[in-house]
């Protein structure tokens, strides 16, 4: 066994722990903190394949961004995990047996018969100054231009649903408008208003005492 | 590799669009309230530019841009007219309707558009990245436009029912389609049927993507037994959204499907297996459609399964194999679609502030209170129930036609037995509508551009009906120039 296989199957064992335990840790927190181990390994994995780019922007933009964003909504929401976890044994039996019935179907079907290594061979090794990032760029720019304006559509629709779905101006809302508390004057607020005095009111008729039952 | 400038010529609808999108996205900024209303203009002014271009630029002849990612052929220049034309009459349908509920906003239209500049993408794709991608363009919107209502449960359930689905359903075609250019080497639509027919390709994995394909595919149709969003989605969406979810991407997914499964996956060792997993589909949808559709209370939910059952027609068209079974498939979306518009326009019409017309009660003793909307609304239930010599009859009529020719015999006489099932539930409002005592009488409301259209478009049921020539030949003519 090579090294390079050896990582890839040390890598492949991680990935599919950390997966695994996403979907059962109790803790939303430590699920979270999983999913950032299948990440970083997954961008192990493709470090292997020579796509440098592809495993950079995983762990940047995958781990850096998107995870510590759901880290703070994981931790800022409060999650009541009984209630989430309300009928996992109901539904887990039947979701294995049919994961399970796919994945045997899967395996019998595709694994020795079409699937063998042989019918894929490795790619030619690449020359020293091949650099995955340029040709990536390149093709982007060019052969893929059209699905890479798409994609950014897709993007533009994706910040305009969240504005819509999120912003709203709630009238019940109390908030400080500092601006017009500065500029707040005395007479504002206050109303010096000139009475005489008076004296208090006569006692109550007793009238009424007698009206009650 | 650089595009030229006859790269973009066939784009320009597609570029007009998005331009528009972004403009009126800005200008709405600037709108006070009730200066709403130009957004509405311009994005019905939007769309018929749209439909300029493209009648314009229309030829038949095929050709291939962007580095071999958009088609520009005669079957989708006549499904983006058609989708322009569903997606403008919805807009006009809805006005009233969504100003009683608040969701009179620029965003509104710009999901709308956007979910319209996802589907011409479709329409045009050439390759399965623009197909997937003009895919998940139309349902990211359409998930959002669901969910617009944000203050009624109901909706954002619905939502986020949609949403997870639609997600499996997008996850098992990517899947499929990795598989499928596991097979093939290419994504590329062409290029993937050249290889096939070459013998290129491994069978087994081809056929195993093709399963994952035709999946993804039955779950954005609707067809049994992917049917499960379809109720609840069209009951918890606003009315005017579960109007455009039936209506346009209907269209859209039809020309998804001739380009994955015919021009794709159309060789004819591949086409025997897709023909089976389609007659199931069909026959099920068809069948668990139309029955479940007598149960119903409410209207939309009972459209929603005569949705179901509608798109079990259509697959019978596609399965059938022939180009004139998919002109007659084209056909069918088509006239499924405007009858569709029709019909949850009448639901809007008798809406109002505070008041959903989305159960059949509502309609009882229609003809009391308006004659004339109590006969446009038979009209298009008799087209739905297939009832000559209305629209909806042509259009079973040629599509168990092209399933005959193809010798389905058992399929065609399932088919025929099922729609008389389904004509029972539409013909039962029908009868609610002329011999029932009105409950609600309330006087009906809708802006001037409603009324009319509505009009024009039952009348349309009942005059296409009787002369459904030329459109049949438009189909007819798109598929054979295309395929």
């Amino acid at each position: 066994m090579s090294f390079q296989l050896a990582v890839f199957y040390a890598f492949a064992l991680i990935l599919v722990f950390a997966a695994l335990r996403v979907i059962t840790a109790r803790n939303p927190v430590h699920a979270s903190l999983f999913l950032v181990l299948a990440f970083v390994t997954a961008a192990g994995l493709w470090m292997l394949l020579e796509a440098e780019f592809l495993a950079i922007t995983l762990v940047l933009v995958y781990v850096g961004a998107v995870m510590v964003l759901f880290l703070f909504v994981v931790m800022m929401l409060d999650i009541n995990i009984d209630r989430i976890r309300e009928g996992y044994w109901e539904y887990l039996v039947p979701a294995l047996v049919v994961a399970g019935t796919m994945l045997a179907e899967m395996t019998l079907l595709l694994v020795g018969r079409s699937l063998r290594l042989e019918g894929m061979p490795a790619p030619a090794a690449k020359a020293e100054t091949y650099s995955n990032t340029k040709e990536l760029g390149r093709l982007i720019y060019t052969q893929y231009v059209y699905a890479f304006e798409i994609a950014s559509v897709i993007l533009l629709v994706a910040i305009v649903a969240a504005i819509a779905l999120t912003m709203r101006r709630r009238k019940d809302s109390k908030y400080q408008d500092p601006a017009r508390q500065v500029v707040v004057r005395r007479a504002d607020r206050v109303r010096i208003v000139a009475m005489k005095s008076e004296k208090p009111a006569a006692p109550a008729a007793p009238a009424s005492e007698q009206a009650a039952p | 590799m650089s595009l030229t400038a006859a790269d973009f010529v066939p784009i320009w609808p597609e570029l007009l669009l998005l331009v528009m999108v972004c403009v009126i996205l800005i200008a709405d900024l600037f709108l006070r309230d009730d200066q709403r209303n130009g957004v509405y203009v311009l994005s019905l002014l939007t769309l018929a530019a749209c439909a300029v271009v493209t009648v314009v630029s229309a030829g038949s002849d095929v050709s291939i841009v962007m580095h071999g990612m958009f088609v520009d052929d005669p079957m989708s220049d006549a499904l983006k007219v058609m989708v322009y034309l569903a997606v403008g009459v919805m807009l006009v349908y809805s006005r009233t309707y969504i100003e009683a509920r608040g969701m009179f906003r620029g965003e509104f239209y710009t999901l709308v558009l956007f979910a319209t500049l996802g589907m011409m993408v479709m329409i045009s794709a050439n390759h399965f990245l623009s197909l997937y991608l003009g895919l998940e363009l139309l349902s990211l919107s359409m998930y959002a436009l669901v969910a617009l209502q944000r203050d009624s449960a109901e909706s954002t359930e619905s939502a986020m029912k949609y949403f997870v689905l639609g997600a499996l359903a997008s996850g098992m075609l990517l899947y499929g389609m990795s598989m499928i250019y596991g097979a093939t080497g290419s994504l590329e639509i062409p290029r993937v049927a050249e290889r096939i027919a070459n013998g290129q390709a491994n069978a087994t994995i081809l056929v195993f993507g093709l399963v994952f394909v035709v999946a993804g595919l039955g779950f954005k149709f609707g067809a049994v037994p992917f049917h499960m969003w379809v109720p609840d989605v069209y009951q918890g969406a606003p009315t005017a959204v579960a109007l455009f979810i039936s209506t346009a991407p209907k269209l859209a997914a039809f020309a998804f499907a001739i380009r994955l499964l015919v021009e794709a996956l159309g060789h004819p060792s591949l086409l025997v297996e897709w023909q089976q997993m389609l007659a199931i589909l069909a026959v099920l949808s068809m069948a668990i459609g139309n029955i479940t559709a007598i149960a119903q209370t409410n209207l939309k939910r009972m459209l929603a399964y005569s949705t179901i059952s509608h798109m079990g027609f259509l697959l019978l068209g596609l399965m059938s194999g022939t180009v004139d079974g998919y002109g007659a498939a084209m056909f069918y979306v088509a006239v499924y679609a405007f009858i569709g518009l029709g019909t949850f326009g009448m639901i809007m019409l008798l809406s109002r502030k505070g008041f959903e017309a989305d159960r059949i009660e509502d309609f009882k003793g229609l003809n009391r209170r308006s004659p004339w909307y109590a006969f446009v609304m038979l009209l298009l239930m008799f087209s739905l129930a297939g009832v000559p010599p209305t629209v909806g009859f042509y259009a079973k009529l040629s599509v168990l036609q092209a399933a005959l020719d193809a010798g389905y015999i058992g399929l065609t006489i399932v088919a025929v037995l099922l729609s008389l099932v389904g004509a029972f539930y539409y013909l039962r409002i029908v009868r609610l509508m002329y011999f029932d005592e009105p409950t609600d009488t309330a006087p009906i409301v809708a802006s001037a551009g409603a009324r009319v259209l509505l009009s024009v478009n039952g009348l349309a049921a009942l005059v296409i009906g009787i002369v459904p020539g030329w459109l049949m030949t438009l189909c007819q003519q798109a598929m054979q120039a295309s395929l």
